[in-house]
């Protein structure tokens, strides 16, 4: 452990030079208006210490507070006042002006006129016109002043709320643990997605044709999601979201799934972040995202067979590290537990390579599912970014006591968009992942197999071409090799097995080497929902047979608009 | 010579030791960085990220040479689509101040970016955090009864296209200069001063580019989206439709037709749009009219005319006048 004594000179750094830091921004910059409190308490200065209940504290908090409201209200009142008068001002300002013109002009006129002819406009309108010229200017001065004045009492008004709100807040301990911003924002965003496709395919088992969990599952329609999400500010430390998913199976059966539940901190320092609760795991680029984000009906291959028909994801941590360099790097490591359906490839009850999954426990930490990952950008010009990216997951997994897995993968991302796009629309953009798996399978005397090492890859390419303002055009290619002979065959079996008993299967169905191309087009109505087609030329090269799907899928989406990723 | 036996150390301490190495450097690498990240951080220029370029050209005026500005949408692109790309979290990170339009201009695009920042003096509440709308009198907030989506991509707090009102300018200017003596007290009288003259001048040219408009007051125009309402309730246009059936909605035929017709009886001569707007269906509506099409452009930068805040009221004025007066001769 002499490791650790490296450590200790950080750890004193970093509670030297950033702890404080951090509790003096949060007591520092707690008021709107500060810039002069140190001088008014400066003459009152007392070192003794003033104790009262945290009822007391907290009220004396709640008025601070309403102050604080006070002067910004009256901030915004006396721009708006400020606003209007100004108004007035530049618009009388514009009709003496133009008095003064006609007046100018008249008695240009009149004095042209003297010698020829006698004067034609009456004295009295001369008169009456530099009366109320004169009166107007008046009046202009009469607003200059009173403008003048209201704005002294407003400034005097907020300099003494100013100065009564600082000395409220300087009788605060410096230890007290209350933070003055617990009432920041406390909302919540609420939206709800709904996510269908129709559509026929030559083969009648779609639902192993399309592996994933919120692929197409059978000819006719598909309820693929109904996503409700929440997310919001949880505290000023923490942000939260949940994503609760609605399915239907095509048994008919309705079933309830967290997608996601987790918090992410705001204020880490050292350009740390914490992602904690049960997540989407971040490796490659498409894993993390939702269903109804994708650009395709359906789950790409790879995906599917490396990463399970619903991703992967469980409980865990995350933590990650934006790097202090001129180009975005963020380095990520996340910790989650390594069991389950949705650790495909790790301990999952399904058996693997004719393996029967056996109980496995987590015996110490090397037994958690570890995924570090780093991904980069670069702005190549104004229009154009690329993104790029690595991930690994390590992990157990259920062919034994110390059989692990490796999935390991790269991404790419390009996007092309003119600097003068309109409504985000023309763009081209170029996602490709490349993912490979080795798999240790443990020995199985039931089944007369020995201990091996499987290696797999798979890859998918796709290009989406945003030609029109609202419509975008897609094509995807996919592929996955092959299995191992013998055990494609077993799938199969287990597979129709499971169909029998009327169970979900997860995963894609056959093990077979594959090749797919999906082009579709896409109308966007309103970015709130969407209207897609899509055609998939299926080559299921281990099986020698080819198979077609043509699939309509329609979103749309009810709520406030969750953010764009890029 | 000595010569270090490699059979010296049993297998597993070897490896032990080399780990040990590795970790070692890392850790070293690691406190170097953090050194030199801190020590970085000290004497240098106030960084301010606004989310949309006018906000950028008001904070250069206020800061001059004391700051350094960097704005997330380009002055080009449409503020409402602008990818969330990561590298603006890299700048969101290193920034002093934060300004942020609001009025839900930015909701499609920024909320990722501020929590993938991770800069705790950018969030709401702190003084880096600068949302310039407050203070703004927002027109065209809908009615509760309108507030739905069935009238297209409303904004329920109201138009956010307040920049085009040169006195919400002189608002906003207010404001960064208020937060920006807060950040950095020291240049205070310096901001002072920068902002003294700034609106100064803009007083100057709000009367001149009043007197410039006040031919063609109440004159009609339509325009593309609802970008020019604070613009016309400023200078006294009448604005009497947008090309767009409802916000957000791209023109359709049904609505242009009936947009031509209420075109030629209400004798509209000028159609005003964004730069970057398409210019197909205004070009189709001016052909039927005889109107004449305007792309303008709404944010500073960009274009060489419109380098500043009050240069580009200068070519909006100029623009409109012109193409007024040709067609009212």
């Amino acid at each position: 452990m002499r490791w650790l004594l490296y450590l200790l000179p950080i750890y004193i750094f970093i509670v030297q030079n950033f702890v404080p830091s951090v509790y003096s921004e949060d007591t520092s910059s707690t008021g709107y208006h500060n810039t002069q409190p140190v001088t008014t308490v400066k003459g009152t200065k007392e070192t003794r210490e003033i104790s009262m209940s945290k009822g007391e504290f907290t009220q004396i908090m709640d008025q601070l507070q309403g102050m604080k409201s006070l002067i910004e209200t009256m901030k915004q009142d006396y721009d708006i006042r400020l606003n209007e008068m100004q108004e007035k001002i530049v618009s009388l300002e514009k009709e003496k002006e133009l008095l003064a013109v006609k007046v100018h002009q008249q008695t240009s006129a009149l004095q042209e006129e003297k010698t020829p002819k006698a004067v034609s406009i009456e004295k009295e309108t001369l008169d009456e016109v530099t009366k109320q010229f004169a009166e107007l200017e008046d009046q202009v001065k009469d607003i200059e002043t009173n403008y003048g004045s209201q704005l002294e009492e407003m400034q005097v008004k907020i300099a003494s709320t100013q100065s009564t709100a600082s000395l409220t807040k300087d009788t605060r301990s410096p230890t007290a643990p209350l933070t003055l911003w617990s009432s920041g924002k406390n909302y919540m965003n609420i939206s709800f997605d709904g996510l269908f496709s129709v559509g026929a395919s030559t083969d009648d088992d779609v639902d192993s044709l399309f592996g994933g969990g919120h692929d197409p599952n059978q000819r006719g329609f598909t309820l693929q999601q109904l996503e409700t999400t929440f997310e919001g500010s949880v505290d000023p430390y923490f942000q939260g979201q949940a994503n609760i998913l609605f399915q239907i199976d095509n048994e008919g059966e309705s079933f309830l799934e967290v997608e996601e539940a987790f918090l992410t901190t705001m204020s880490l320092p050292l350009n740390l972040q914490v992602k904690a609760g049960t997540f989407f795991t971040e490796f490659g680029r498409l894993n993390e995202t939702h269903p109804h984000t994708w650009d395709f009906v359906d789950m790409p291959l790879v995906n599917n067979r490396f990463l399970g028909t619903d991703g992967l994801r469980n409980p865990g941590a995350r933590l990650s590290w934006l790097a202090p360099t001129e180009n975005y790097t963020e380095l990520f490591i996340a910790i989650q537990d390594s069991q389950g359906e949705t650790a495909h490839s790790f301990r999952s009850e399904e058996d693997m390579f004719g393996r029967e999954a056996v109980e496995t426990d987590v015996h110490n930490v090397r037994d958690m599912l570890y995924t570090p990952r780093i991904k980069t950008a670069f702005e190549l010009t104004d229009e154009q970014t690329l993104l790029l990216g690595s991930s690994a997951s390590f992990g157990p997994n259920s062919t034994g006591s110390d059989n692990d897995t490796i999935v390991y993968g790269t991404d790419i991302f390009w996007k092309w968009k003119p600097v003068n796009a309109e409504a985000g629309f023309p763009f081209i953009t170029w996602q490709t992942e490349v993912m490979g798996r080795r798999f240790e399978a443990g020995e199985d005397e039931e089944s007369g197999l020995s201990r091996d090492v499987f290696h797999n890859w798979g890859a998918y390419s796709q290009v989406n071409w945003g030609f029109k303002k609202r419509w975008v055009a897609g094509l995807r290619a996919d592929y996955v090799d092959g299995l191992e002979e013998v055990f494609v065959e077993e799938h199969e079996e287990e597979h129709e097995e499971e169909e029998e008993e009327g169970h979900h299967h997860g995963g894609e169905g056959s093990g077979f080497e594959r090749l797919r191309l999906s082009p579709n087009i896409t109308f966007y109505p309103t970015e709130f929902s969407k209207i897609r087609l899509q055609y998939n030329y299926d080559n299921i090269l281990g099986d020698d047979r080819t198979e077609h799907s043509v699939f309509v899928q329609f979103e749309f989406l009810l709520g406030s608009h969750g953010a764009h990723k890029f | 010579m000595y010569k270090p036996k490699p059979q010296q150390l049993p297998e597993h301490l070897k490896e032990g030791a080399s780990i040990m190495k590795i970790i070692r450097l890392l850790l070293i690498g690691f406190f170097l960085c953090i050194i030199c990240m801190t020590s970085v951080s000290y004497a240098k220029k106030i960084t301010i990220v606004t989310s949309t370029a006018d906000l950028a050209a008001l904070a250069e005026e206020i800061g001059k040479d004391k700051v350094k500005v960097m704005s997330i949408a380009k002055p080009t692109e449409d503020p409402h689509f602008v990818d969330a790309k990561p590298s603006f979290m890299v700048k969101l990170n290193r920034a002093d101040l934060f300004i942020e339009s609001g009025l839900e201009l930015e909701i499609g695009w920024l909320p990722t970016l501020v929590i993938g920042a991770r800069n705790n003096k950018i969030l709401p509440g702190k003084p880096g955090y600068l949302l310039a709308s407050s203070g703004i009198r927002a027109i065209e907030v809908p009615a509760p009864e309108m507030s739905d989506r069935l009238m297209g991509d409303i904004h329920p707090l109201g138009n956010p296209h307040y920049m085009l009102d040169p006195l919400n300018g002189k608002i906003v200017a207010g404001r960064i200069c208020d937060r920006l003596c807060q950040i950095d007290p020291e240049n205070c009288d310096c901001y002072k001063s920068n902002l003294y003259e700034f609106t100064q001048k803009l007083n100057r040219k709000l009367s001149e580019w009043q007197s410039m408009l006040s031919p063609f007051l109440d004159t009609k125009i339509i325009t593309y989206h609802k970008t020019w309402g604070y613009f016309a309730e400023r200078f006294q246009l009448n604005i009497i439709g947008e090309l767009e059936p409802k916000p957000g909605i791209p023109p359709s035929p049904s609505h242009l037709k009936n947009l031509i017709w209420r075109m030629n009886n209400e004798e509209v001569k000028l159609i005003i749009i964004s730069s970057f707007r398409e210019q197909r269906s205004p070009e189709f509506v001016a052909a039927k009219t005889g109107a004449k099409v305007l792309a303008l452009p709404i944010m500073p930068g960009g274009q060489k005319e419109t380098m500043d805040y009050i240069d580009m009221f200068d070519h909006i004025v100029n623009q409109i006048v012109s193409a007024l007066k040709t067609k009212t001769t």
